[in-house]
């Protein structure tokens, strides 16, 4: 098959349903000429004109807000925010308003709308460009959150995002847009809340996101050669969480690591390990482990930043921790 | 420009039956009928009427929590929204919302907002969906002063102006961002100077006059039709109650009765009734008339609202997604 990178996975799958689906447009800062900070939406603005992929002033909220009004009047906005770290600017129109409108108005409303962010560390981009914060969409009801890891499942889930009669938090992670791997040429969907075992195994289970889920990769297959055998879970969707196939992993382990690259307090981490904790303690061998950003902005520096990151190094330390 | 007889006397219903209503509203919240807090719009009813007359059907509005008369003056029933007020299953938000979350999609009336400014982004997108599948709709998206203060309105507006939306934003300017004083708050005179710095066009306007909102409300929706993009209108009117129902002392901690009284006597139903009782196009039994209709009409409303059941614990997880597929 095919191999592409998940950025260009991203950009066929919004070629695609812009192509098929009048009601798709997406806006955002530096989207149209530049093709985005990331590239994601390159060329796509000579193909469908300014009128559908629309360079937008520099507002956040407005950005935002004017999606969610635009969803309300029927099309289906795929909105890019550049860094994830732009949206407490905008916090409200998330929260209180993308997220609650079909419940607060009794069901009468739909805000089919996908909110595209980019997270997490890389290339000294400091404190307020290398956040992973996204447990905070998962914290609120009405949002569904996605965070892809591979070509693959970003092509899949974009699809399921942009056919969602629900608000989506889409997040990319810089150190996946230029991984490449296999994507099928036709249309494909991934349902919400279903996770992947991107390998399986016996004596762990590793539940990592992102680009976690590479790093994770790694080390289990050096950990085979050593006789380990680590099963390593992507949930690919935190919200809904696919919690079936994370229990029933560790059911069959009894032992669990969760790594993703949020601060660790309160975080998808902390949450999926209350959750094992809470329903499949007597399943556990050993107590659960975290692995996370440690409690600080994201420093420049460069080895502070190595520091700052958690990779393959902290898993390694984790096994070596729990086996 | 002279407005027909039968406008005009719509224009004087549509004031009486929000003034009826928030009345109501009022005497049920202090009796202790009516849960939650509740924003009135008492002495404001020619900005909703004004403004929901110069539109047509299938046009859009955005309102605000102080929104009970934008709802009304586009043709909501009083018992749906009793219902809601009241946290019943029938209302219109099938209880989920109540008094600050009121919309009803089939009038147009895409939603109310207990966030300050928080529709104005959301209005500058509706209209974009407008021009975008060029469907003629106008959107009016109504607010306080106070939230002319937000970044939602500057970032709003700005985003509106540069798309060239349709869409009419409406500064109610009543004088008080819940206690805090209009000049406390910016160093205008006129609140729609502000639409300059986003290249549109900016009125403002006697709130209180409903024919002057009207004609000015009929000039913004004619040019947003034309595809002339958006315009600010301010009009300037009053809370005659405190900012929510109930308020301890009904607003007069932070204003006086001199005050209240002096926009009292500017009241927007009396001056159209004034005009309308000397030009003889109606008598005093006929507006007799008018308000018992309404307040038999209030009264089954009390009652469909008693009767009502409230919501069953089952529907507190309904509509908090869609069903994917």
């Amino acid at each position: 098959m095919r191999q592409i990178t998940l950025r260009e996975a991203l950009n066929e799958t919004l070629r695609y349903n812009m192509k098929n689906d009048k009601r798709v447009f997406c806006w955002g800062e530096d989207i149209g000429i530049l093709g985005g900070a990331f590239g994601v939406t390159a060329g796509l603005i000579d193909e469908f004109g300014p009128e559908r992929i629309i360079d937008t002033p520099l507002s956040e909220i407005a950005i935002v807000g004017a999606g969610v009004g635009a969803a309300l009047g029927g099309l289906r906005p795929v909105i890019e925010i550049m860094y994830i770290d732009f949206t407490p600017g905008c916090m409200d129109m998330i929260v209180n308003q993308m997220s609650k409108i079909h419940y607060m108005f009794g069901g009468q409303s739909k805000v089919p709308m996908v909110l595209r962010l980019v997270s997490g560390a890389m290339g000294e981009n400091a404190a307020q460009h290398s956040q992973s914060f996204y447990s905070f969409f998962v914290h609120v009801p009405g949002l569904i959150v996605v965070t892809p890891s591979t070509p693959y499942d970003a092509k899949g889930l974009l699809n399921t995002s942009i056919a969602s009669d629900n608000p989506v938090i889409f997040v990319e992670h810089k150190r996946t847009v230029n991984i490449k791997g296999e994507v099928p040429e036709e249309y494909y969907t991934i349902p919400f809340g279903k996770a992947d075992v991107k390998r399986e195994g016996e004596d762990l289970t590793l539940v990592a996101t992102q680009a976690l889920v590479h790093d994770a990769l790694h080390v289990a297959e050096d950990a085979e050669k050593e006789g380990l055998s680590i099963e390593v879970i992507d949930p690919r969707t935190l919200k809904p969480l696919d919690k079936e196939t994370i229990f029933s992993s560790v059911e069959k382990t009894g032992r669990l690591i969760v790594a993703d690259e949020d601060w660790l307090l309160c975080s998808i981490a902390s949450e999926i390990s209350a959750m094992v904790a809470e329903e499949m303690i007597t399943y556990l061998d050993a107590p659960i482990i975290r692995i996370g950003a440690p409690d600080t902005p994201c420093p420049f520096s460069p080895p502070l930043e190595k520091a700052y990151i958690p990779g393959e190094r902290q898993i390694r330390e984790a096994i070596k921790k729990i086996m | 420009m002279k407005i027909p007889e039968e406008t005009r006397i719509e224009m004087l219903k549509g004031m009486l039956r929000i003034r009826l209503f928030e009345e109501k509203i009022q005497e049920l919240y202090l009796a202790g009928y009516i849960p939650g807090s509740m924003h009135l719009s008492t002495g404001q009813e020619a900005v909703s009427v004004g403004v929901c007359m110069s539109l047509q059907k299938d046009d859009y509005v955005l309102s605000s929590h102080r929104g009970h008369g934008h709802m009304l003056a586009r043709g909501a029933k009083y018992k749906y929204m009793m219902a809601e007020l009241y946290g019943k299953r029938s209302g219109y938000c099938k209880g989920k919302g109540g008094s600050m979350h009121f919309a009803h999609v089939k009038i147009g009336v895409l939603g109310a907002n207990g966030i300050v400014g928080g529709g104005i982004p959301i209005a500058a997108g509706v209209g974009f969906s407008s021009k975008y599948l060029k469907n003629n709709r106008v959107t009016a998206c109504f607010f306080g002063d106070g939230a002319t203060e937000t970044g939602a309105f500057h970032e709003g507006l700005n985003f509106a102006a540069v798309l060239k939306v349709p869409v009419v934003f409406i500064i109610e300017n009543n004088q008080y961002a819940i206690s805090v004083p209009r000049r406390l708050s910016d160093r205008l005179e006129d609140l729609s100077i502000r639409a300059k710095s986003y290249g549109m066009p900016g009125e403002s306007v006697d709130g209180n006059d409903v024919i002057a909102v009207y004609h000015t409300a009929q000039r913004a929706v004619h040019r947003a039709r034309s595809g002339d993009g958006p315009t600010l209108i301010e009009c300037k009117t009053y809370r005659w109650h405190g900012h929510h129902a109930g308020e301890p002392k009904d607003g007069l901690i932070y204003r006086s009765q001199e005050e209240i009284d002096a926009w009292k006597r500017k009241c927007p139903i009396k001056q159209l009734k004034g005009t309308l009782l000397e030009e003889k196009v109606i008598t005093e039994g006929n507006i007799e008339k008018i308000e018992r209709e309404f307040e038999q009409e209030l009264e089954k409303a009390i009652a469909y609202a008693n009767e009502s059941p409230f919501p069953v614990e089952s529907d507190l997880l309904q509509d908090v997604y869609i069903e994917e597929g």
